[in-house]
C-alpha cells in the first residue's frame, strides 16, 4: 500500500465511484469483454474471492477459479513461480492470495500479466485498504478525518495499511485495545513523524462522542493464553445500543468482517451501521482496480 | 617489532587485502565474499590484529582482485573496511568499501513467513539504507520486513 501515492490512491477511488452504478447492476458494462481473470486463492477467504468474481462479471468478464488447493498442482509439490507462469498463459489477470508475505511480488516478477495482490501472508491485503478507503470517503470524508480504530491492533494488519493511507490525509487517529493488543509502537513512531495526532487508550466509551468513524476489529480467542482474560477484553471492546447514544449523530462504524461479537446485532439497524455497505463497496473498488490494471480504463 | 608483524601476515605479490575490518568479523567477510573451501586462491588472515585504532582483522586473498560490488557487500558488517589492490607488491589502489544500496541473494530474511525463505526459485533481495539513529538497516524487498540488528547473523 506504501507504494500508492495520494493522487493515485484518489485515482483509484474516483474510478470506483465512476463504476459503482454497474456494481449494484444499475448500468451495464462491457469494459472485460472477452477478458479472463484468475483467481489463484490458496487460502480461504469468502468476501475477497466473491467480490472479485462479482466485480469481474460486472465488467462483462469471465473468472477462471484455481479450485480447492489439494487437488491442484500445488499439492504435487508445484512452486508457487510455476504455477504463475503456467495460470500467465491462461488469463489475462491474476488475483493472488497466498499465506506467505511477499508471494505477491514475487508472483508479479515471474506473470506476464498483471497481478493484484487480494492478500499475502500476515501484513498486506491493499484491496481491503482501497475498499475501507472508498467506504471512509462515501459515506463520511477522508480529508482531516477522526477516526477511532479499535480491537485487535496488533495483529490486525487492516488497520495498519489504513493507518499509513489515512495519514495522507491528514486524519487525527485514536486507538482503542487492550494493553496486549496495542498498535505496534513503530507505526505509532511513524505516524507522529508525519505530524499525526495519536491517542490511545483502552476505553471506547471515552472516545465514542469524539469520533467521525469507528473501525471495529475482531479480537481473536487465541490472542490471550488466559481464557477469563479473554472474555474481560472481549466486553470491554464490545460497540452496544448503549454505548453509542454517547456518539455523534454522525458517527459511521465499519468493520472488515466478519465479526463475532464485538459489535452487537442492535446496532445494525442504526444509521452509524455502515459495515455491510463497506462489504459492497469492495465490488466498485475491485472492479476499478481490475479495470485500471488491464488498461481498459486509463 | 616489524619483523614479527610479518611473521603474523605476510605481503603478497598480487591480490586483494581487506584492512581495517571490525575485530572479530574476518570470517564473516570471507562468507560475505562467498569464499568457501572450493575457493583454490591462497587466503590468510589475522583476527584481533592490535591497529592504530583498537584492534581489527585483516584479510588478504592472493592472485585475485575481486569486483568493487562484491568487496562493497563487507560494508553491510564493517563499514570502516579498507580494499587494497596490490600488484607486484605495491598497493595500487586504495579505497573505503562503500555501502551498497542493495544486496541479492547474501542475507536471510529473518521473516520466516516471508517467501523467499520458501522453496521458489527467488534469491532474497533488500535495500540497504543507513541513518544516523539506527545505523545500517536491510528492508526485504518482498515482505517488508527489517533487520538492522546482527546483520552477519543471516548471511547465505
Amino acid at each position: 500500500m506504501k507504494d500508492f501515492s495520494r493522487e493515485e490512491i484518489d485515482y483509484v477511488l474516483d474510478t470506483a465511484e465512476k463504476l459503482e452504478p454497474v456494481a449494484r447492476g444499475e448500468e451495464k458494462s462491457r469494459l472485460l469483454d472477452g477478458k479472463i481473470v484468475s483467481l489463484l486463492f490458496f487460502e480461504p477467504s469468502t468476501r475477497t474471492r466473491l467480490s472479485f468474481e462479482v466485480a469481474t462479471r460486472r465488467l462483462g468478464g469471465q473468472v477462471l477459479n484455481l479450485g480447492a488447493v489439494e487437488a491442484s498442482s500445488v499439492m504435487k509439490g508445484e512452486n508457487l513461480a510455476d504455477t504463475i507462469r503456467v495460470i500467465s498463459k491462461y488469463a489475462d489477470l491474476i488475483v493472488l492470495r497466498h499465506p506467505l508475505d511477499g508471494s505477491a511480488r514475487m508472483a508479479a516478477e515471474f506473470a506476464s500479466v498483471p497481478i493484484i495482490n487480494g492478500g499475502d501472508g500476515s501484513v498486506h491485503h491493499p484491496t481491503q485498504t482501497f475498499l475501507d478507503l472508498y467506504t471512509i470517503r462515501r459515506e463520511s470524508h477522508l480529508e482531516g478525518l477522526k477516526i477511532a480504530m479499535a480491537g485487535d491492533l496488533k495483529y490486525g494488519r487492516t488497520v495498519h495499511s489504513l493507518c499509513h493511507a489515512l495519514s495522507l490525509y491528514g486524519a487525527e487517529m485514536t486507538f482503542v485495545s487492550p494493553p496486549e493488543l496495542r498498535m505496534p509502537q513503530e507505526i505509532v513512531r511513524d505516524l507522529q513523524k508525519q505530524k499525526i495526532r495519536v491517542k490511545e487508550t483502552d476505553s471506547l466509551e471515552e472516545i465514542i462522542g469524539d469520533v467521525e468513524v469507528l473501525y471495529m476489529t475482531r479480537v481473536q480467542r487465541e490472542r490471550f493464553p488466559d481464557p477469563e482474560e479473554y472474555e474481560k477484553v472481549k466486553n470491554k471492546l464490545r460497540v452496544t445500543g448503549d454505548l453509542l447514544k454517547g456518539a455523534d449523530p454522525g458517527l459511521k462504524i465499519l468493520h472488515p468482517l466478519p465479526r463475532v461479537n464485538e459489535i452487537s446485532p442492535d446496532v445494525d439497524a442504526t444509521s452509524h451501521a455502515r459495515y455491510f455497505e463497506q462489504a459492497f463497496y469492495g465490488v466498485p473498488t475491485r472492479m476499478a482496480l481490475l479495470a485500471l490494471a488491464m488498461g481498459v480504463i486509463e | 617489532m616489524k619483523e614479527k608483524r610479518d611473521l603474523k601476515i605476510q605481503a603478497i605479490e598480487n591480490g586483494t587485502v581487506i584492512d581495517h575490518i571490525k575485530a572479530g568479523q574476518a570470517l564473516n567477510v570471507l562468507r560475505i565474499l562467498g569464499i568457501s573451501s572450493a575457493f583454490r586462491a591462497t587466503i590468510s588472515f589475522v583476527m584481533n590484529a592490535p591497529g592504530a585504532r583498537g584492534k581489527k582483522d585483516v584479510v588478504k586473498i592472493e592472485g585475485k582482485e575481486l569486483s568493487v560490488e562484491e568487496l562493497n557487500r563487507i560494508a553491510l558488517i564493517s563499514p570502516k573496511a579498507t580494499i587494497n589492490i596490490i600488484r607486484d607488491f605495491e598497493v595500487v589502489q586504495k579505497n573505503n568499501v562503500v555501502l551498497p544500496s542493495y544486496v541479492e541473494g547474501v542475507v536471510r530474511c529473518t521473516n520466516s513467513n516471508c517467501i523467499s525463505n520458501s522453496n521458489e526459485p527467488i534469491e532474497s533481495k533488500f535495500t540497504v539504507l543507513q541513518s544516523e539513529e539506527e545505523g545500517v538497516s536491510l528492508h526485504c524487498l518482498y515482505c517488508e520486513h527489517v533487520i538492522s540488528e546482527e546483520i552477519a547473523d543471516y548471511l547465505l
